[in-house]
């Protein structure tokens, strides 16, 4: 009991356990225990002869967190920034440190961006956004969606209804944004052709 | 080369796409034979990581075989069969001088809070990752290792992260003989963890979760007694319960930034992302254990604050320990525990997926469809 000196004893002891549970015990010593302590030192592990690696070439000027002193020597080339989410993210590693909230903030506004971004120029593309095949979700029905769930006591059933809400928003606002587009530009066009027009048509809009 | 890719939270497909290169004279050129997807992928998935960028490819445990090499390479050669650890590290910064693999100031100029990981966003380097047919291996003179003759394929691809992390969690729990461990999480790293505390003599130990399926492993699979937290009112209470009201010695966060049981710390991290992680397990983790007892948190957070109990922490006397898992030093040690049957990682894999079906195999391992609880990529079926 926490209320007296008294350790309560464990339901098997250490002997059982050994018994019943191969390797039981095997790192008892701390010894054994290849993350014991913390820090080694131990420069030059494996097969490494450099004492700071060569410099990658950068094929285009790296964002890196302003913390550090320079570009590493390796880096990711992954997706250089590219488009308006490209100048966001320059803009956060250029301007805040990793202690700043609005570092990551901005990066995941980012994120948003290139998401709306990229699915609207995909239907421009030849490999066109399909949310059918890009969520996975034909897997409800050929690996028990329903069964899965039924009869369990689940705790992520209450918002995974609310799933379909963040793959649906980048539609839903790449399509509003699209239709306003096509809207101003048809006015504008109108404006065009009335301002030609003018004194040669007698139409009033 | 058909490489999965990134498009948007909660989307991804398979694409066409250039096969990576030689950028470094110590890059490696691996051609995947096998890759995994892990619960880290799913932070990823679920547009929870800032600056993942569209048109990323993931995957940061992947085993396969050398393809090509750079010039400065010399201890792996093309058709070697290699494990890659999930740290991309250079060995000689003084992070990796001290062993601090996961932590190397050397390959991310993204970050200095994070190392480098394959696949996993550009605030972790911006490395393209594994579920691929081939992904560039920087730093090849000291990430990869040959996988030994006598190790099946399935165990070495679990060993580049998720086992490796359980151990590890395990470890930095200061484990003693006869201790009460609690670990919430029963995914593979929860269950890695779990079957890893016997291994330091842990005296009982307890998973909790809210999947039968998972809690059902975590008895077969790690010896545990395990609770289901969505049938109690209130788990620290049943935690007190079940140890006379002292609290577990130690306990394990195997789940981070997504956990369950609390929908307003959900909506507001997982959701609405505003903040860097839902710290349910983590909170359930310092209410659950002894004043000044231990926590380890293997569970992954965001970048951004979350609301942790800390004044729980503080005023228990908590030690509170974590990291990213520095793999490769839980090799040698962890191959002799493989070996000798102690710890049985494919016992973990429950569906191996082709390349081309990826998408799937991320919304059934997401969404904990079918009993899965380890999802492989078969990235060779052709
Ligand atoms: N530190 C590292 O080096 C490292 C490495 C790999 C993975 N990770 C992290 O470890 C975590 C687990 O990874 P995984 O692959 O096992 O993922 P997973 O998604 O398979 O497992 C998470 C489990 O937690 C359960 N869960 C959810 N809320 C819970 C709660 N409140 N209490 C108890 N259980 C709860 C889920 O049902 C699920 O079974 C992830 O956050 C991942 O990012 C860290
Ligand atoms: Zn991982
Ligand atoms: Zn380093």
């Amino acid at each position: 009991m926490a209320y007296t000196p008294h350790k309560p004893p464990n339901p098997e002891t250490s002997e059982e356990l050994r018994a019943r549970i191969p390797g039981w015990g095997a790192d008892l010593d701390p010894a054994n225990r290849p993350a014991v302590p913390k820090e080694v030192y131990e420069p030059h592990p494996y097969g490494a002869v450099w004492e700071i690696p060569e410099s990658q070439p950068e094929k285009w000027p790296r964002e890196r967190s302003i913390e550090h002193a320079s570009v590493t020597p390796v880096f990711g080339t992954s997706c250089p920034p590219r488009g308006a989410s490209g100048l966001i993210r320059k803009l956060a590693y250029r301007r805040y440190s990793e202690g700043r909230a609005a570092h990551w903030l901005l990066l995941i506004a980012a994120d948003r961006v290139d998401t709306v971004g990229s699915t609207a120029r995909s239907f421009v593309s030849k490999h066109p956004d399909n949310p059918l095949i890009e969520t996975g979700i034909l897997a409800e029905v050929s690996h028990h969606g329903l069964r899965s769930r039924r009869h369990q006591k689940r705790a992520d059933l209450i918002h995974q209804s609310l799933d379909p809400l963040i793959v649906a928003g980048p539609w839903v606002v790449a399509g509003l944004l699209g239709y306003r587009t096509v809207r101003r530009l048809g006015r504008s066009l109108r404006k065009v052709s009335r301002s030609r027009g003018a004194g040669r048509s007698p139409r009033a809009w | 080369m058909r490489a999965m890719v990134y498009r948007g939270p909660y989307r991804i497909r398979v694409e066409d796409k250039p096969r990576p290169v030689i950028e470094h004279p110590n890059d490696a050129i691996v051609r995947v034979t096998r890759a995994a997807i892990c619960g880290s992928d799913l932070h990823l998935y679920h547009g929870m990581m800032p600056d993942t960028r569209v048109g990323m490819t993931f995957g940061h445990e992947f085993i396969g075989v050398v393809d090509e090499v750079g010039p400065s390479v010399r201890t792996v050669q093309a058709g070697d069969r290699v494990m890659v650890p999930f740290n991309i590290f250079c060995g000689t910064c003084f992070f990796c001088a001290r062993g601090l693999y996961a932590n190397c100031h050397n390959v991310n100029p993204n970050a200095t809070a994070v190392g480098g990981i394959y696949g996993y966003s550009h605030t972790c380097g911006g490395y393209d990752g594994g579920q691929a047919e081939y992904v560039r291996v920087p730093l090849a003179d000291v990430g990869p290792s040959s996988i030994p003759d006598w190790m099946d394929d399935e165990d070495a691809v679990l060993l580049t992260d998720a086992v490796a992390t359980g151990y590890f969690g395990a470890q930095l729990g200061d484990i003693a003989e006869g201790d009460v461990v609690v670990v919430f999480g029963a995914g593979p790293v929860g269950l890695s963890a779990a079957a890893s505390a016997w291994l330091m003599g842990a005296g009982r130990v307890i998973v909790i979760d809210h999947l039968e399926y998972r809690l059902a492993k975590a008895r077969s699979f790690a010896h545990a007694e395990t609770y289901n937290f969505a049938e109690y009112a209130d788990v620290v209470v049943l935690m007190k319960e079940l140890t006379d009201r002292i609290g577990a010695d130690v306990a394990i966060d195997a789940v981070g930034a997504e956990a369950d049981g609390n929908l307003l710390q959900h909506i507001t991290s997982a959701k609405l992302k505003l903040q860097g992680g839902s710290p349910i397990a983590l909170n359930w983790a310092i209410d659950s254990v002894r004043k000044g007892g231990t926590v380890s948190v293997m569970g992954a957070y965001g970048p951004m604050f979350s609301a942790v109990k800390f004044g729980d922490a503080m005023n228990k006397g908590l030690t509170l320990r974590m990291n990213q898992c520095p793999v490769k030093r839980q090799w040698p040690r962890l191959f002799e525990h493989v070996r000798n049957g102690y710890l049985k990682p494919r016992d973990l894999v429950t569906h191996r997926i082709p390349l081309e079906h990826i998408a799937e195999g991320y919304h059934i391992f997401s969404a904990k469809l079918d009993g899965c609880i380890k999802p492989l990529v078969v990235t060779d079926a052709a």
